[in-house]
């Protein structure tokens, strides 16, 4: 069954807020003006506004952000003429007030995250935001690290919750193609008809596109990913190869191939410090299973100590560090320091 | 500075009695700690489930144990000096105003908050005449004393505080409330830990064997302030709050950094802290209840001297 009546899936652009870890959340309004305007005209159905780490990420532990981000959403809701705009929240950062507040200011999509077995701290967010008439995602992070079954059980208190679509999320871009399958079928068998299911990648081990196509295949009707990879880690699939590829395959996702080409050229590529590569430190992240948002940050202890960022990302790895937990780098980084 | 012990008058009792009233985990940790306690007598526990392994429990270690609620406990002959309550922030705003006109006074474990919040080594003594206290959330037992540390050093125009806990030891209450714990948590950092503007953040973390508590404190200092102070400052804390949490400790030496564009400009000092729980009745990596009982305790303490002068 498709998206929609002209839709085959559903494409959520999240180069302006995955992408805000690659800009250590330095974004200016005018780069959310001329990043929303050219994926807004090449069709891009949704795009993601906040800060990397969600609403209320601006924090010592995150990076401080240039732009207050309810600044960001609501110059990209101004500008947007088709696209409608989504922010991420991951409660025991965020509060219900940030939600508030960017639906005030004209987003229309929440989507929550949490690590992929605590879906249950997520419940009082997607009340408030189905109460207030918001179109809701759940965020399954670091999907890798449980099983299919497991991952299933939580989707249903996401969607029992209120949440319209469940996402397996790569946030290690530590998948193969047979862990998307399985996750995603798993997800489709236990939803039905309840939730729509989504996959959200990262190019950690060169997969993005992919096992994008393998969540298409599984059942997924919405898909991630960052035009021109801006994200963390490796980057995020890149949504001009994965309309490409889906173009190719008879897909639909309602977005014009070469405008979204040349959008990544023209106008994504000038905002970027630098390109989302597949280096050292990124390649370890999805071989070690480590949260991609890590990457600049162990990149800057790195420095700051005199340390390996690849040592720091896999002691990461091995104290099963989750999302949010970039204040222990530092700690890591002091522990290596001192041992050499 | 006890006081108390006047060796002439030997009908004087040298412990305050106490209620635990709820008999879930953290009511029976806290038994265990109450046991060992040189001013506090726990006399009574109090529950809700006649089935309740806390108050088995506590029947064993000598108490007496009822499952008919706080209802039962008000209607005895004696009535304990001090209640301390770990049920829910609803059934205390209940019991609250009983305590009170009984003149009980209680250590309120839950997030009613209906008395000031103490956190021992920063405010507890402006407290100590208060009818009812509250212990505020376990990531601000651990981490407000930092924020003090520093506060009282240099001024601190921003803290933020990064707790890490074990999933498994964060129970239902806090999972289905978990914004109460961050606006709670960075409430107690401004007002308590003496930060003009604060934030609290807090990750589940499900990796097995499960993790030990980790805290984080961040604060924003001026550029010229003198770290040495501010970190000789943040050791003596970190040993007052040991005392009664034998598990607390800092990892690191506190970390300076230079303002730069990710610090929003600030120069700040970043705390590390590890909280192991005395494995009472919890297991040892679940110091973030261990924090919360081992607070309460030392609570129950200073009441207790202070009940016990008015006698002497």
């Amino acid at each position: 069954m498709p998206y929609s009546d002209t839709l085959d899936i559903r494409i959520t652009d999240s180069s302006l807020r995955d992408g805000s870890h690659a800009k250590r959340h330095q974004f200016t309004g005018e780069d959310v003006r001329s990043v929303v305007a050219a994926l807004d005209g090449a069709g891009v159905p949704v795009i993601e506004v906040t800060h990397g780490d969600g609403l209320g990420g601006s924090s010592f532990n995150y990076g401080f952000s240039r732009t207050p981000e309810q600044e960001l959403i609501t110059i990209a809701v101004n500008t947007a003429r088709q696209a409608r705009i989504a922010f991420l929240m991951l409660p025991g950062l965020g509060v219900k007030d940030d939600i508030r507040a960017a639906h005030d200011n004209g987003a229309g999509i929440c989507r929550i995250a949490t690590h992929c077995t605590e879906a249950d701290i997520a419940v009082q967010h997607f009340g408030l935001a189905r109460e207030r008439g918001l179109e809701t995602v759940g965020f399954l992070m670091m999907a890798h690290s449980t099983t299919p079954e497991k991952l299933a059980r939580q989707a249903r208190i996401m969607a029992d919750a209120g949440c319209q679509c469940v996402y397996v999320v790569d946030s290690a871009g530590a998948m193969v193609m047979d862990d998307v399958t399985d996750r995603v079928q798993a997800l489709v068998a236990e939803l039905g008809d309840d939730a729509q299911v989504g996959f959200h990648g990262h190019e950690n081990l060169a997969l993005g596109t992919g096992n994008s196509i393998a969540a298409v295949r599984a059942g997924a009707l919405q898909i991630d990913g960052s035009t021109r990879r801006l994200g963390a880690g490796a980057g995020n699939t890149a949504v001009e190869a994965l309309v490409a590829v889906c173009a190719k395959m008879g897909i639909r996702t309602g977005i014009d191939v070469l405008k979204i080409i040349d959008a990544a050229e023209d106008v994504v590529r000038p905002v970027m410090d630098d390109e989302c590569r597949l280096d050292r430190l990124a390649l370890l992240m999805g071989h070690a299973g480590v949260y991609s948002s890590f990457l600049k940050h162990a990149y800057r202890q790195a420095e700051r100590y005199g340390v390996s960022g690849a040592e720091i990302l896999l002691r990461a790895g091995e104290r099963r560090l989750v999302g949010g937990q970039e204040d222990q780098l530092i700690d890591i980084a002091v522990e290596l320091a001192a041992q050499n | 500075m006890t006081t108390t012990t006047a060796p002439t008058t030997p009908p004087t009792p040298t412990k305050a009695t106490a209620a635990i009233v709820g008999s879930g985990n953290i009511g029976t940790d806290l038994l265990y700690k109450l046991l060992r306690s040189e001013h506090v007598e726990p006399r009574w526990m109090i529950g809700v489930d006649p089935d309740s392994e806390g108050l088995a429990r506590a029947r064993r270690s000598g108490l007496e144990a009822s499952h008919e609620g706080v209802d039962w406990l008000l209607a005895q002959d004696e009535k304990p000096d001090i209640v301390f309550e770990a049920t829910s922030a609803y059934v205390h705003r209940a019991n609250a105003p009983r305590y009170a006109e009984l003149g009980i006074k209680a250590v309120d474990l839950t997030p009613a908050a209906v008395g000031p919040a103490v956190v021992p080594p920063a405010n507890l003594r402006e407290h100590l005449d208060k009818p009812n206290v509250n212990m505020i959330t376990c990531g601000g037992q651990a981490t407000i004393p930092m924020v003090y540390a520093v506060s009282r050093v240099v001024p601190v125009a921003y803290a933020e505080i990064v707790a890490s806990v074990a999933s498994v030891s964060a129970g239902p209450g806090t999972r289905a409330n978990i914004d109460e714990f961050t606006r709670t948590t960075a409430r107690g950092i401004e007002t308590i830990g003496g930060a003009a503007r604060g934030k609290a953040i807090i990750i589940l973390n499900p990796a097995e064997p499960p993790v030990i508590m980790r805290d984080t404190v961040f604060c924003a200092i001026p550029e010229d302030a003198d770290r040495a102070a501010v970190a000789a400052s943040v050791k003596e804390i970190a040993e007052q709050v040991a005392a009664y949490v034998p598990g607390y400790r800092l990892r690191t030496e506190p970390q300076f950094d230079d303002p730069s564009p990710e610090n929003g400009g600030m120069a700040r000092v970043a705390i590390f802290l590890e909280v192991e729980g005395a494995g009472d009745y919890l297991p040892p990596y679940a110091g973030n209840l261990d924090i919360m009982t081992a607070a309460a305790t030392r609570v129950g303490e200073e009441f207790a001297k202070a009940v016990l002068a008015t006698r002497a």
